[in-house]
């Protein structure tokens, strides 16, 4: 299963290695699954990688109860049947799972407020592990928090498992705007910027030179239909994860078809029109502004 | 010369950054139109099985295959984009190849994304640092083809007629030299499988 004499790396060799691995899947489209069919329909319909989990986040606010990781051999089926990359959440905080995730090899792992948190103050050290990690982010100081201790790659808190897109698109024009004022801010006011984010000078430095944060940005959270995975890219999300998008929809094999479409020609309007025609009718959705407070996942984390 | 990236999924933006450095008005290319108009193309990384859907379903696979065939474009691919213009497997493992390029590549070869690893190669007697994700492995090499750079026993740098390919990431090393190789390849007709 796992490589035992793999080299070792240095720190920027993992740095290149793994935010490597999440550029590579740019212009492309994340699916949760929590089965070996699932993860079979999703390659097929053009998924550049799965997300196994136990349930998907629709059914986690349905049913409640602590939501974990997914179950190891529902983890190893789906590493099984499909060649594109597999990852998997872990609790917030919770560095066992993530350790035992890693240890299965699989190749990405979402440290996630879809799950109950383990933690309530502190995340994953994620610098030492090899495995890569996705961590949301709601505004550019939580971003680069997570960036700080080795996120590899960011993506939204968009309210999972709502079927709305709201926000999503709310963290998205943030993280910009944010990003925008530290690009136009004059080098001597950085280190204020960075007191008063809670974010590593370093960072804030980096996203001043680049204009742009210092690993890819993807959407997640409330994505639904095509038109919502275009919607994503053209507010500058690299790619999109969906969730219980596809598999909640009523044609899955159609949904995921359609999504990926959108998503790798997002903006030419009659290529998401047709996307949007082919694609199965959407889940039905639950509004993100009238649930209360109590209920939303994005405050999870910090 | 008219020189394009795919960019329909994968690491897209680092090539046309690399190109650009070089001088190259180099544009991003969604669609058949815009690969029609090309001498020169890269295939980047990405998922492979993704990129041949993509291709397929915007009809620019045969298209791609045509004007390579035809002696009008030079093709570069880098990890996914290396499987996708090497030849047919013989095992028939997925995706389908484009055929551009007399090598056979195994997919995953390396392991799982806890074995990608950063190398340092050889290449015009120079080191040239290399960063391999998920690579694939080539596992052998046709008589028109020579090998530009290997780690350990491994060709990992190879060119054809027409062609370039490279199981890793120039694209990422802040090395242009690969690059620049393949903007001096010339098109040639020559049909590999």
């Amino acid at each position: 299963m796992l490589n035992t004499t793999t080299p070792t790396r240095t720190p920027q060799a993992a740095q290149d290695v793994n935010v490597g691995l999440a550029r590579m899947l740019c212009g492309g489209v994340i699916m949760d699954v929590t089965d070996a069919e699932q993860a079979r329909i999703a390659e097929g319909a053009g998924a550049t990688a799965v997300m196994a989990l136990e349930r998907v986040p629709s059914d986690i606010r349905k049913e409640g109860g602590v939501a974990r990781m997914a179950a190891i051999e529902k983890v190893l089926e789906i590493q099984a049947v499909v060649t594109i990359p597999v990852m998997a959440k872990a609790r917030i905080g919770h560095f066992v799972e993530a350790r035992v995730l890693e240890q299965l090899g699989v190749d990405f792992i979402d440290e996630s407020e879809v799950l109950t948190p383990a933690d309530s103050e502190h995340h994953i050290d994620k610098r030492a592990f090899r495995v890569p990690f996705v961590c949301g982010a709601t505004c550019l100081a939580e971003a680069l928090r997570r960036i700080g201790e080795g996120a590899a790659l960011i993506r939204t808190k968009g309210e999972a498992g709502t079927g709305d897109i709201v926000e999503a698109v709310r963290h998205l024009r943030l993280v910009n705007r944010e990003i925008r004022m530290v690009r136009s801010a004059p080098r001597e006011e950085l280190m204020a910027i960075a007191k008063e984010l809670r974010a590593p000078y370093e960072l804030v430095l980096q996203v001043h030179e680049l204009g742009k944060l210092p690993v890819p940005n993807f959407a997640a959270g409330g994505v639904a239909t095509p038109a919502d995975a275009a919607l994503a890219m053209a507010l500058g999300a690299e790619a999109v994860f969906v969730g219980s998008g596809i598999f909640k929809s009523a044609d899955p094999a159609r949904t995921a078809a359609a999504v990926v479409k959108a998503t790798a020609r997002w903006n030419e309007p009659d290529i998401v029109a047709q996307a949007c025609r082919e694609s199965g009718a959407p889940m039905r959705g639950q509004s993100a502004a009238a649930m209360a407070v109590e209920e939303r996942l994005a405050t999870r984390g910090w | 010369m008219q020189v394009g990236v795919l960019a329909l999924q994968g690491g897209f933006e680092p090539h046309l950054d690399v190109l650009r450095s070089l001088g190259v008005a180099a544009r991003a290319v969604r669609t058949p139109r815009e690969l029609a108009e090309l001498t020169h193309l890269v295939l980047p990384g990405g998922e492979s099985t993704t990129l041949h859907h993509l291709l397929t379903l915007f009809g620019m696979w045969e298209l791609l295959r045509a004007r390579h065939a035809a002696g009008e474009l030079v093709v570069f691919g880098t990890c996914a984009g290396a499987i996708l213009i090497g030849r047919a497997a013989t095992d028939g493992a997925r995706p389908p190849r484009l055929g551009l390029l007399d090598v056979a590549l195994e997919r995953n070869a390396y392991g799982r994304q806890v074995d990608s690893f950063r190398a340092e190669l050889e290449f015009e007697g120079a080191p040239l640092p290399a960063v391999f994700i998920r690579a694939p492995r080539i596992a052998s090499v046709g008589p028109g083809v020579r090998v530009l750079a290997r780690h350990g026993a491994d060709p990992v740098l190879v060119v054809g007629p027409a062609a370039l390919a490279a199981t890793f990431h120039p694209e990422l090393s802040g090395d242009s030299r690969v690059h620049q190789r393949f903007l001096e390849l010339a098109p040639s007709a020559a049909v590999v499988s």
